[in-house]
Parts: C-alpha cells; structure tokens; sequence
C-alpha cells in the first residue's frame, strides 16, 4: 500500500497534493496494483470532508485515515508526523507520500525520523522499483539525483509540479476511516501559537497564479515597478521578482520566485529584466509559455524563453498596456 | 544568556552553468568557487544578534573538507566567536549521518560546560536540499524543531520566533533549548567589517574527527537535466513589439475569453 499526505486549503486537497496522489498511482501500478491510500491529518468541517472524499475518489483512493484529534487544528510538525506514522504503522504501507510543500516537506522529514528511515527530498521520477530507485531535484533544480531507497519504508516527497493531476480512469468511493492519533504533549511544543495576517502576503496567490508578471534588476530601483504591477492588474495575474529584487530591498520577500522563494507553475511567465540565474530558473521552469522581455538576447532567460522581446521593459510594457486597453 | 551554535555547509557557487564531476558522484565546482547557502548567511546573522542581545556565545559549526574553514572564517568574521570543523567528505554523507555529527559537537560541548541553548540552521542545503539535518538532529538531542522561520529572539528561557505559513505569518513561542531552521528574507545579513576580519584570523577553530556511523545519501548517481537547445521566438525589439505579444497573449488565451 502507498499512503499519500493530503494537504487542503479552501479548495479542498490542493493542487500539489493531487498531482503527488496521481504520481503515487502511476508507481502504485509499477508495484504489482498496490492500492493508494489517503492520510488527512488537520480535521475537517463535514462540508469540506465531503469535498476532499470526493476529490481523493476522483484520484482513484481506496481508504482515506483520517486523524480525530482537535488538537491538530492547530498545525505543528511533530504532532501532525505522530498522526501520520500512526497510520502508516497500520496499514503497513511500504511507501509514504506526500507534495514537496514546506509543510509537506517538514512533516516528512519528522515522519522519516521516528521510523528510523532515509527520505527523498523533491522527487520527479521513479527510475525502478526493485531496487527503488528515483530521480530528485538538487541544487535548486539545476541537477538530478538518483537515490536508492532500500528501507521497508519509503518515504518520498514530490517536486511541486513534476505531473499533472490526473483522475484516475476508474474513479472510487474512498472508505473513510477515522482514527484517534498517538498524539503527546511533547508533539504539541512547536505548534503555532497565532498567526499575524496584517501583514498583506500573496505568497499563496504567487504560487497558485494562472499568470505571473517577473521583475529583476532591470525594474532599475523600488519605483521601478508601476508599469510591471498595471501589467499584472490588466492580466489578472501576480508580481513574482528575482532574489536581487528582495535582496535590495526593492519589494518583500514573499513575491521572490526561486530557490530560495516561491516556485511557479503559471499558464504564462513574462519575467522583465530578469537575467535568468540558476537561483531564479529553478523557481519558474514549471512554466507552461514564457515570454521574456529583456535588453540582452543572450541572457539565459530569453534563450531558454518560449518568446522574447528585445529592449527596455520600461518602454516595452507600457506599450503593451495600452495595448491592451486598446482592445478591451 | 544564550549560547548559540550555528551551522553552515560549503556548497559549489552555483550561479551559473553546474558541471558535474567524471565519476558523476559530486559537482566539480574548480571553476565556480564555493559559498553557503542565503538560509545559512541569514542564520549566522540570527546566532550573532541573539548572542549580543543576551550576552551569550556564537560558535560556528560545518560538517565537511577542510577546506570548509573557509565558510567558517568568514561567520566569525561577523560576529561568531568560535568554530568548529567535523571533518568529513560531506559527499558520501546522508542527512542522519550530519545531524548525528552535529549533536555529537552539542553533546561533548555540554560535557565540557558549554551548552547551547539555540541551535540555528538553514532551512534546507543548497546542493543537496535533503530538508531534514534539522528535524533529525532535534531528535537527536531530544529538542523542540521550527523550520522555515524568518526572525527569531531570545526572551529569558524562550524563544519567539516567526516564519512565512500558508495564512500569514505564523509566530512560535517555545521553550529552550531548542533547533530552527532558518529562511532567507528576515534579517539582512551583515558584512564583514576590518577588525571583524582581522579577529577572524584569530579566533579558535576546533578540528574534530567524525565518529558517528555511516548511514550514507543514497546517492546512486548525479545527472544534468536534457539541454534544451534554444527555441525562443523574438516577437520584436522595444514597444512596437505590443501588437505582437497582446496577439501572442490572445493566441494562447490569457486575454480575450
């Protein structure tokens, strides 16, 4: 059996835990049928537990565990992990996944820990099942590493975007099995003790966006940006800026796209400017078109663009405002 | 007061192109140079302010070559007050096998009188973001771990800290000692100041030898994603190129339906 750590927000299981869910059952099949199970640890109002059910059955899930424990409202790694080993050690599952989220990510490597076994960090491929061997981004994405697993448990993350989500041909009725997880008080030290919403973050919003406008050095200072962000008003978008950007002070760090940011996956990326480092590719590469606007026709970003514009994006993108408020 | 250990790993600079090694096992970084991650500038700065604000002690930690004494110079050269180097080829070792090396350097320290109260870390390596040195060595020590924080502070026996969650930023508060995993984008790192770098010559670093066992990466080989040769489309050079990319936008339906 592979289990599969669900996450959800407003939309039900998000996007990332779908497309780990699909990766799960495309490696489920290479195992022999191995039937895929679901692990919902954060409790549920019953309207939401209805959506996400339905969501895991259009995944093709057998059996969805779900955590009964108020006290994991509140997130905190330890006690989430606790919840999931508990299922895991049930289940015999003999492979553990989840999306290469943080928290996903976090929750892993505590999981990794209490069952004493080695975690794959970001995973796009799995190369074969006997031995286990997969495929994982390293240094930010620049490169790839082949990992073997070799424990009775493989615990795996998924890079965010390495498959689409697809629904399973055979959509399923998932069991739905509540638990009560060994949750200690110990697991419960590091929990969040509030969140502060006052400060405006789109973090969310950058990496869920359908298009992201870029910004890098070529803004040319903190006031550079107007034009950018009517660009990204008039196409519905949101404002994603390389690591200099927020290194310089320029704009907040919650809108860097990269290694050390965000990573996107929107319809279209039009970075503006931005060079293209190795920092920031492995942050936008997930791109479906990219349209680079820049001054430099060698820089790495317009040769590994899709479509490119030649000059200075404070000329190039007012022009293209106007135009299209020309057409509206 | 608050003793803080911090640790840093050198990493290849790797800005530009990666080339890998004949064997395929590591990144021949010859060219490149070598550097830490912004996670690890960004936790150095942490250790150096929460060790001014209590008084305390800064000690910098790698596991790696000894060449990685060059990371370490540069973090006592902005605050830290002393260093320590595990020596090891960090290539062949899995993140169990680091957080072990790491809560051997606690535990001995405490043997010896010193303890840290707050062990910083970055959120994730540079190379070979494994995401889990931190947790593995919380559990070592038998500590409370926060990742992905931003900013953190010393206020008697606790810590607050705060990091970027899903709804806004999330705040901790939790007893020391404890383990945290640093983000990039809370504090600015500082630089090095003459004296800062002249003290850093001679500040102590301690060579130890790894001892714990091996469990090993897993790492089968090292490989470089399929170059794609380019195929961009130049639309046009500067603003008369607007019709050409709102057609572009229309085309692939983000504007106009």
């Amino acid at each position: 059996m592979i289990l599969v750590l669900v996450e959800t927000d407003a939309q039900g299981a998000t996007l990332v835990s779908r497309e780990a869910l699909t990766f799960a059952r495309e490696t489920a099949a290479r195992l022999g049928d191995q039937p895929v199970h679901a692990a919902v640890v954060a409790p549920l109002e019953e309207s939401m537990a209805t959506l996400v059910m339905k969501q895991l059955g259009e995944q093709g899930v057998a059996v969805v565990h779900t955590a009964d424990d108020e006290r994991l409202t509140t997130y905190a790694a330890a006690a989430h992990a606790a919840a999931v080993v508990d299922a895991v050690r049930a289940e015999q599952a003999r492979m553990l996944v989840a999306a290469g989220t943080p928290r996903g990510n976090e929750v892993l490597a505590h999981v990794a820990t209490r069952l004493e076994v080695a975690m794959a960090a970001n995973v796009v491929a799995v190369d074969s099942v006997e031995p286990l061997v997969v495929t994982r981004q390293v240094l930010g994405g620049s490169a790839l590493e082949e990992m073997r697993l070799d424990d009775a448990v493989a615990v795996l993350s998924v890079a965010g975007h390495a498959c689409d989500p697809e629904p399973a041909e055979v959509p399923t009725a998932p069991e739905r099995l509540g638990y009560t997880p060994s949750v200690t008080d110990q697991d419960l030290v590091a929990r969040v003790a509030r969140t502060e919403v006052t400060v405006v973050d789109d973090t969310a919003a950058l990496t869920g966006a359908r298009v992201v406008v870029g910004a890098g050095r070529g803004a040319g200072g903190p006031d550079g940006f107007k034009d950018l962000l009517e660009l990204t008003e008039l196409l519905g978008g949101a404002l994603g800026v390389s690591r200099v950007v927020t290194s310089l002070g320029w704009r907040p760090h919650h809108e860097q796209v990269g290694q050390t940011g965000s990573r996107i996956a929107p319809d279209l990326y039009v970075p503006c400017g931005i060079s293209g480092a190795i920092q920031h590719w492995a942050g936008c590469q997930s791109a479906k078109t990219i349209l680079a606007i820049n001054t430099d026709r060698d820089a790495p970003m317009v040769t590994k663009a899709h479509y490119a514009v030649i000059g200075d994006l404070h000329e190039i993108v007012p022009a293209i405002n106007e135009e299209l408020r020309r057409r509206k | 007061m608050a003793n803080v250990l911090v640790c840093v790993k050198r990493v290849p600079d790797t800005a530009g192109e990666v080339l890998l090694s004949a064997d395929g096992l590591s990144v021949d970084a010859r060219h490149v140079g070598y550097t830490v991650s912004p996670h690890e500038e960004c936790a150095v700065e942490l250790a150096t302010q929460v060790a001014e604000a209590t008084g305390g002690r800064a000690t910098v930690l790698s596991v790696g070559s000894e060449d990685a004494v060059e990371q370490l110079r540069n973090a006592l050269a902005v605050g830290c007050a002393d260093g320590v180097l595990v020596e090891a080829d960090a290539d062949l070792l899995g993140p169990a096998d680091v957080a072990a090396a790491v809560a051997g350097v606690v535990r001995e320290r405490e043997a010896g009188g010193l303890s840290y109260d707050l062990v910083l870390l970055g959120n994730d390596a540079a190379d070979t973001g494994d995401f889990q040195v931190p947790v593995r060595l919380a559990y070592a020590l038998g500590r409370p771990v926060l990742t992905g924080i931003s900013t953190c502070e010393v206020q008697d026996d606790r810590l607050l800290a705060r990091g970027d969650g899903p709804d806004g930023t999330e705040v901790f508060e939790l007893p020391l000692p404890a383990v945290v995993a640093v983000m990039e984008g809370g504090v600015s790192p500082r630089y090095p100041s003459i004296p800062g770098r002249m003290k850093a010559k001679r500040a102590p670093v301690e060579t130890v030898a790894l001892t714990a066992a091996r469990q090993g990466s897993g790492r089968v080989r090292l490989k470089l994603p399929p170059s794609q040769p380019s195929s961009v489309e130049i639309l046009g050079e500067g603003p008369e190129a607007a019709p050409a990319v709102v057609d572009l936008l229309t085309r692939i339906g983000v504007v106009g339906r």
